[in-house]
């Protein structure tokens, strides 16, 4: 008997001890380090000196702008990729090739398509050379170099690439709504707008949900590889945003215990919307729909 | 009742055929437009970036593949992919298969727990796993960084594995186990034969996070002779003079294994990407 009550946690071991290497640890560390400063070589407590540090640190203070600015790309994600997953649900002629390349730039690793994206949008770039070609050339603009465009490119490029996770999404649930719900609200006479409305948009709510969440945590805390690689924070910190502020300051500029702070309050913030997430994930509401 | 083939309905299917047709172009344009450069001449880049190359100049293919250790970074890539993907898959499917299949303590708070570590960004780790890597010696290392990697792809994987056993019949578990067959028997030679278009589904996932992945390559494996593919590209925009079509042709042979694959199991993708909200 004392087998069988062993015998769970051996299987569980392994993950459990990559698990505490990988989180749990150093999430401990963490926080110990976001109190501490080094003096002569050796770390000491300092209370909360480097919270207030950060809190009067402009830079982070932009990069925090940043990042809340980011969550405009959320309602656009949402939006755009509900009408395509619908127009795609209403079969119209090549769905499926629609559906395989929409998908595509998902899959495409971050760092080539930010460098793609920035010979696209350089001064004398691919869209520049077209927008003059066509008589535009009042709208060639240096979309990434200047402090005012450069936030604005790089929402571009993440609503680009993140969007097709939700058509994926919305289309995988949409498929699975009784047609029924549809042909009913079509006899009662409802039109378009109102089938979406008060049809589909019901169905679905859970999915929109969930990927209303998933994209506000991936504003607040998954762009890293988009800012380092097109704009690297600049010009003059116009990009900076939390993750590339850890990352810089904890080793560019080998500041560990204040990053630390930073990483700190992000992880709090982010935690607010993994909670939603996890509460959501447990409503059985969201069910089965992919073969 | 409106005709299916009445004006509105045909003006209907027409605007959203050209909005689907246009969001189309837009998410392939990048990809054409590395494709097309990375066969054009410098000059001819310059004087023609957006159409098609007079020939197919493979001598950007040379360059890029000669220069910037191309082939170094990318078996460092493979060996992170392979290693972290088979490491990670083993480990989540004993941990899924007692979530699924066994009753213990604490059962489902550890579940939920594992669960909501699928969204924790990993920047808020870096600084104290760099410190311990550091202590450990793991830093420039493969087994530090895949460590690393797994932990980050444990819980995805837990998750849907463990969805997947749930769903195989209790039957032939029983079945199994009136034979005479342990759990680690039942494990073995009836669960995971059962599981392979779930372990399939994971490897595709999991391989394409880990080759994409940038922030923790960045950190864990600084050497030059470690630099993974994604790291290597991410410093070419940094540099004033960067010879395009060159860098194109590296980008897309670093991108063709992801479009293979994708290509070959659009339907792994899929299944594995919605599979952690519309399961």
């Amino acid at each position: 008997m004392l087998r069988k009550k062993i015998e769970p946690y051996l299987f569980l071991a392994p993950a459990l001890a990559v698990l505490l290497i990988v989180f749990a640890y150093p999430v401990f560390r963490l926080l110990i380090l976001s109190f501490q400063r080094p003096t002569a070589g050796k770390l000491h407590f300092v209370g909360i000196t480097n919270y207030k540090a950060i809190l009067n640190d402009d830079v982070f203070l932009q990069a925090v702008r940043n990042n809340l600015a980011l969550l405009i790309c959320v309602p656009i994600m949402v939006v755009v990729a509900l009408l395509l997953a619908i127009f795609l649900f209403e079969r119209i002629r090549g769905w499926q090739f629609y559906r395989t390349t929409l998908f595509l730039p998902y899959l495409l690793p971050i760092a080539v398509v930010g460098l793609i994206f920035s010979y696209i949008f350089q001064l004398s770039g691919v869209l520049n050379d077209f927008l003059t070609a066509i008589g535009l050339s009042g709208l060639a603009l240096d979309w990434l170099g200047s402090t005012r465009l450069a936030l604005p490119t790089l929402m571009f490029v993440i609503i680009w690439k993140e969007v097709g996770f939700g058509i994926v999404l919305f289309l995988a649930r949409l498929m699975s709504v009784e047609e029924d719900l549809f042909d009913a609200a079509k006899i009662d006479g409802a039109n378009w707008w109102q089938l979406q409305w008060h049809v589909t948009v019901p169905q679905l709510a859970a999915v929109i949900e969930f990927f209303t969440i998933v994209s506000i945590i991936t504003m607040l805390s998954w762009v890293f590889s988009y800012v380092y690689v097109m704009t690297g924070g600049g010009p003059g910190n116009s990009t900076m945003v939390t993750e590339l502020f850890i990352y810089l300051t904890g080793f560019r500029y080998n500041q560990m215990n204040i990053a630390s702070a930073v990483a700190v309050l992000l992880l709090l913030v982010t935690g607010v919307f993994i909670f939603l997430e996890l509460r959501l994930r447990e409503n059985s509401a969201i069910v089965e729909a992919v073969e | 009742m409106k005709s299916r083939y009445g004006f509105q309905y045909w003006f209907g299917m027409s605007v959203r055929q050209i909005l689907v047709i246009f969001a189309t172009l837009l998410s392939l344009f990048p990809v054409y437009f590395m494709a097309v450069s990375s066969f054009k001449t410098k000059s001819e880049y310059i004087a023609n970036k957006w159409g098609l190359p007079s020939s197919l100049n493979w001598a950007n293919f040379q360059t890029a593949l000669a220069g910037e250790k191309f082939f170094v970074r990318f078996a460092n890539s493979t060996i992170l992919t392979v290693g972290s993907v088979v490491v990670s898959l083993i480990i989540a499917c004993l941990a899924a298969y007692a979530f699924a299949r066994m009753e213990f303590y604490g059962k489902r708070t550890l579940f939920n727990v594992i669960l909501s570590l699928m969204v924790v960004p990993p920047v808020v780790m870096i600084i104290p796993l760099f410190v311990t890597m550091v202590r450990w010696h793991l830093v420039n290392t493969y087994q530090g960084t895949i460590i690393i990697y797994t932990g980050l792809l444990l819980p995805f994987s837990i998750y849907l594995m463990t969805n997947f056993f749930r769903a195989i019949p209790r039957e032939i578990i029983e079945a199994a186990r009136i034979d005479g067959c342990s759990n680690l028997g039942i494990f073995w030679r009836i669960m995971m034969p059962l599981s392979a278009p779930a372990v399939v589904t994971l490897i595709v996932v999991n391989a394409l996070w880990v080759w994409n992945e940038l922030l923790i390559a960045l950190v864990f494996m600084q050497k030059d002779e470690l630099k993974t593919l994604m790291v290597g590209i991410s410093a070419l925009r940094s540099r004033n003079y960067v010879d395009i079509p060159a860098t194109m042709a590296g980008l897309l042979v670093a991108t063709i294994p992801i479009v293979i694959v994708y290509i070959f199991g659009q339907r792994f993708f899929i299944r594995g990407l919605t599979g952690g909200a519309v399961k």
